[in-house]
């Protein structure tokens, strides 16, 4: 059997976002996971919706339909019903699914279909070119926000928690080796999988990140989080976190040592609650770093082997005769000629 | 007891939304059915769940028009009105026939009753009845169910709310019919409650056994089976019978079924059907909202099903934008719209015809797709199939158009065998050979290749693509060359269409009625009417609206004048006028929410005769 390589999962198109933006390195990415999935090429779908995005299916050598504003998740969910065994991806932004899909999102969460979705979230309308988005935050000057915007701003985590989504994550376009492993983790996690995705558009919204990509601020306003592993944070690793009940503690591991800190378990749904509410500004003093990497995973069944499984029930039960005797039905008369 | 033969009868069931006549009424035509008549059905209830008991608005009835000669509508006037409380009777005493039968419940016609109903202090609208020449048949219903079930265990309440059976059974005895089929039917209905079971067949009986004894009656009615084209019949309404068309679509095709839907009325029964069918494979989902039903279809089509939605009016404004995604991504669709009064929320239980340009036109940018509108319940499968084999022939989306009056209505249908309906064979793609998503067959349609199939993976989308590759194009002379090849690809559809005939008329009579959907029985039954009466009239009526059946210009052509009947204010005469600029057309156009009566498409049709007869 051939080994697949990136190559084989790249199309013949040329890539047309703007040189820089964040999108390319999502990209590359994705296109290098892939082969490690194995998933043959023509049993990879990616579906996508409007934005930019959603131009991701074009550049990659798989089945890819690019559907209307909002509803690449709701497309994916009919395809998923019908063939199962299909890898099924979602790529969105943050207008596509955060504002005119919402509805489509929250519902596939909660139907929890086995669809990874990437949330590319730059917040921003790009394509449209600039204007505040549903993550943007309150006071963004933009084109339709001249005066500040006065909108307060989804947290898509927190959302997708609401949602009972079962697989909730966190990566950046800068961090490619945590992308990686979050896609990793995304595609083996059997359910609906959403990870968010900074993604700096260096045209509309540069920098908007920067905060968590840069290499002097970084490792202060991240949380890179490890199933198993205490909280811990800061340039020398120097922060930990603790939990008193259930406020969150950020404290000095130079007086307190790492007995006690919060440990991460994916599995725990109030702890990656309250993770998905480290959501202020963590160069404000006293605000909590940003958590990155997997904040929740929960096994629940999926929603195409429920519906699959009802017909099997069906079929066993009240097995179906012809479809002569579908049509007639259990009320039928002879009119003889 | 004198028993007087009839041809045809109309009766009218009404009563309170609580008091079952729904159910009456379909064991009624049920049972004439069983005994070989031809019928037509229309069911008429509040859109309120429970509108306030005793009240107008709350009144639900049920209208059955059968007899030994072809029936094709639900009739107008009404020869026997059952009502169960005054309010039926004020609702529906103007649809009697002169001379008719009224039979009313004495129990629902206290003062409280008559209050509720709107009846004056004082008023007597029983007595009314036999003053204005009714024939009056006046049984305090409500009691003698409480005295027939006295040592039920019943309590007086439950007693007296099977009083639906006792009208059934007396109804049963005046029209001959046989109780049996509504026997089995209860006791299937309540065989987990025996003691309803037991009070509901005493009732039936009660009612049936009233009608003999009781001496209320001078005569009794037969009207004899119908001599209808031999074969094995059933039952059907519209829904039903639009959800087995496309189950038989699926099958025949060799694909599955998938069906999303969002409960809207009058189209939610489509999606009750159908998930009621997962034993044979039908992926029926209920959707978060209109547009995730229409999308998750889209999904599911290009995954290789054959993908349906269905929907009412409100619905198919939200499912817009998905239908010019699937023209423009050129997969098969299937779109119902039963339609219902508008616009918006409108009247959701009403009927009217008023989607068509909607159907037609209703999307942005050229967005051309396939229209068939069912006439009948029993039109509804093939029109269904005939959906169904298109979509996936042509790969194109199709939209049928019924309506509240077909969905709801019941009549008996000749059923189709399996090895009579014609094959369908989408042009998938054959997995391992070289495949451009974008190149065409004779019938200038795109091969269709679904995940899985190896070597042939492609993107699609909502942007223009280039010709034969695929790939986004936005060069302007491919644009328009797309633009034409797919809406060339839908005109051609007329060719693999029935080619437009006469169904009535001897063929060249100077008026012609071309009419649309569910105001077929109608029209057939005044130009049937008007021949008899001397007059020369033919009837078209169009089952394709987009493309038009080929033919249809040279059937028009030479007429004095074209009528067409129409529930809106004359949308498909627009189209007809566009179409065929030479012809004479005419519009005869109601918006009430309600069916025409064939009385007034022959008035209209007498007229326009008149006017041309003088020329």
């Amino acid at each position: 059997m051939n080994v697949l390589t990136a190559s084989d999962f790249a199309s013949d198109q040329d890539v047309r976002w703007c040189p820089g933006c964040g999108d390319y390195s999502v990209l590359k990415q994705v296109q290098t996971i892939l082969p490690e999935i194995g998933t043959p090429p023509h049993e990879v779908v990616f579906v996508s919706g409007i934005g930019c995005s959603s131009r991701f299916p074009y550049y990659l050598n798989t089945y890819g339909l690019h559907g209307i504003h909002g509803r690449a998740t709701s497309i994916a969910t009919g395809l998923k019903m019908l063939r199962p065994e299909l890898s099924v991806w979602v790529v969105t932004g943050d207008g596509d699914s955060l504002s005119i899909g919402g509805n489509q999102l929250i519902h596939m969460l909660r139907r929890n279909p086995d669809i990874q979705v990437l949330l590319f979230n730059n917040e921003i309308y790009g394509l449209t070119k600039g204007q505040y988005s549903p993550t943007s935050e309150v006071g963004k000057n933009t084109k339709s926000s001249p005066w500040g915007s006065v909108d307060h701003p989804f947290n898509p985590l927190a959302l997708a928690l609401g949602a009972d989504a079962t697989f909730v994550a966190r990566a950046i376009d800068r961090d490619p080796v945590g992308l990686r492993s979050v896609l990793l983790e995304a595609a083996k996690h059997r359910g609906t999988s959403l990870v968010e995705i900074y993604q700096n558009c260096n045209v509309f919204n540069d920098g908007a990140f920067e905060p968590y990509s840069d290499k002097q601020r970084r490792d202060r306003t991240r949380l890179m989080l490890k199933a198993g592993e205490p909280l811990i944070f800061g340039e020398k690793r120097e922060w930990g976190i603790k939990l008193d009940g259930y406020e969150p503690l950020v404290v000095d591991l130079s007086n307190h040592g790492v007995d006690g800190l919060w440990i991460h378990d994916p599995a725990d749904r109030t702890k990656a609650s309250i993770l998905s509410r480290f959501f202020g500004d963590p160069e404000n003093e006293g605000d909590l770093p940003r958590p990155f990497g997997v904040l929740y995973a929960e096994k629940r069944a999926c929603y195409e082997d429920l519906v699959h499984a009802q017909i099997l029930r069906a079929r066993a039960e009240k097995p179906s005769g012809s479809l002569d005797e579908l049509v007639a039905g259990s009320n039928t008369w002879l009119i003889e000629g | 007891m004198e028993t007087t033969e009839i041809v045809q009868a109309t009766i009218l069931f009404a009563g309170d939304s609580g008091d079952g006549m729904q159910l009456t009424g379909f064991q009624f035509s049920n049972t004439s059915a069983l005994h070989g008549n031809d019928l037509s059905t229309f069911p008429d209830f509040p859109a309120e769940i429970r509108a306030p008991a005793g009240t107008v608005s709350g009144v639900s009835g049920f209208k059955i028009h059968f007899g030994s000669v072809e029936i094709h509508t639900p009739g107008s006037k009404v020869d026997t009105l059952v009502a169960m409380n005054a309010a039926a009777l004020r609702k529906y005493v103007a649809e009697l026939k002169d001379r008719g039968m009224a039979i009313v419940n004495r129990g629902g016609f206290d003062s409280r009753n008559l209050k509720l109903a709107g009846y004056s202090e004082g008023e007597d609208p029983i007595a009314e009845l036999r003053e204005r020449g009714f024939e009056l048949i006046d049984v305090d219903m409500s009691r003698l169910s409480k005295e027939a079930l006295v040592d039920s265990g019943l309590g007086n309440r439950e007693a007296e709310r099977s009083k639906n059976m006792f009208a059934l059974g007396l109804v049963y005895w005046l029209y001959q019919r046989d109780v049996s089929p509504s026997e089995r039917f209860l006791s299937e209905r309540f065989k987990k409650q025996p003691e309803l079971l037991e009070a509901n067949l005493k009732v039936l009986k009660a009612g049936y056994h009233y009608g003999e004894t009781a001496e209320v009656f001078n005569h009794r009615y037969s009207v004899a089976p119908a001599h209808l084209p031999p074969g094995r019949y059933r039952n059907i309404t519209g829904n039903e019978g639009l959800a087995l068309g496309l189950i038989a679509g699926a099958e025949i095709a060799g694909l599955s079924l998938y069906y999303a839907g969002y409960p809207i009325t009058p189209a939610s029964d489509i999606l009750h059907e159908l998930a009621k069918h997962k034993a044979r494979g039908v992926i029926s989902f209920q959707a978060e909202d209109e547009i995730a039903a229409i999308t998750s279809a889209i999904g599911a089509a290009f995954g290789g099903a054959l993908a349906t939605t269905a929907t009412s009016g409100p619905g198919m404004a939200l499912k817009t934008e998905a239908l010019g995604l699937a023209v423009m991504l050129e997969l098969p669709l299937v779109v119902i719209n039963v339609q219902r009064g508008g616009p918006s929320t409108g009247l959701p239980t009403k009927t009217e015809q008023s989607d068509l340009l909607q159907a037609v036109h209703g999307r942005n940018g050229e967005a051309p797709l396939v229209v068939l509108a069912a006439h009948s319940p029993r039109d509804c499968f093939d029109t269904a199939y005939l959906a169904c084999k298109i979509a996936l022939e042509h790969m194109v989306p199709v939209i049928v158009l019924s309506d509240g009056y077909i969905g709801n209505g019941a009549e008996p249908w000749k059923l189709p065998l399996e090895d009579h309906l014609a094959p369908i064979e989408p042009p998938l793609h054959l997995s391992g050979t070289p495949y451009a998503p974008y190149s065409r067959n004779e019938k200038g349609v795109r091969p269709w290749a679904i995940p899985g199939s190896v070597g042939a993976e492609h993107r699609i989308g909502g942007l223009e693509k280039q010709d034969v590759s695929g790939n986004v194009s936005y060069e302007a002379e491919n644009h328009e060359k797309m633009v034409r090849l797919r809406a060339e690809k839908v005109a051609r559809v007329a060719d693999f269409l029935e080619p437009a005939s006469v169904e009535a008329g001897r063929g060249n009579a100077r008026v012609l009625v071309l009419g649309w959907g569910s105001t077929h029985g109608a029209i057939r039954t005044a130009v049937e009417n008007l021949n008899q009466a001397g007059f020369e009239l033919d009837q078209v009526h169009l089952r394709a609206i987009h493309p038009f059946p080929k033919g249809l210009g040279e059937l028009l052509e030479n007429r004095s004048a074209v009528l067409v009947p129409e529930l809106n204010l004359g949308q498909l005469l627009g189209l007809l006028r566009a179409e065929f600029p030479k012809v004479e057309f005419v519009g005869l156009n109601k918006v009430k929410g309600l069916p025409f009566s064939t009385s007034e498409i022959e008035k209209a049709a007498a007229e326009l005769l008149a006017q041309y007869s003088e020329l």
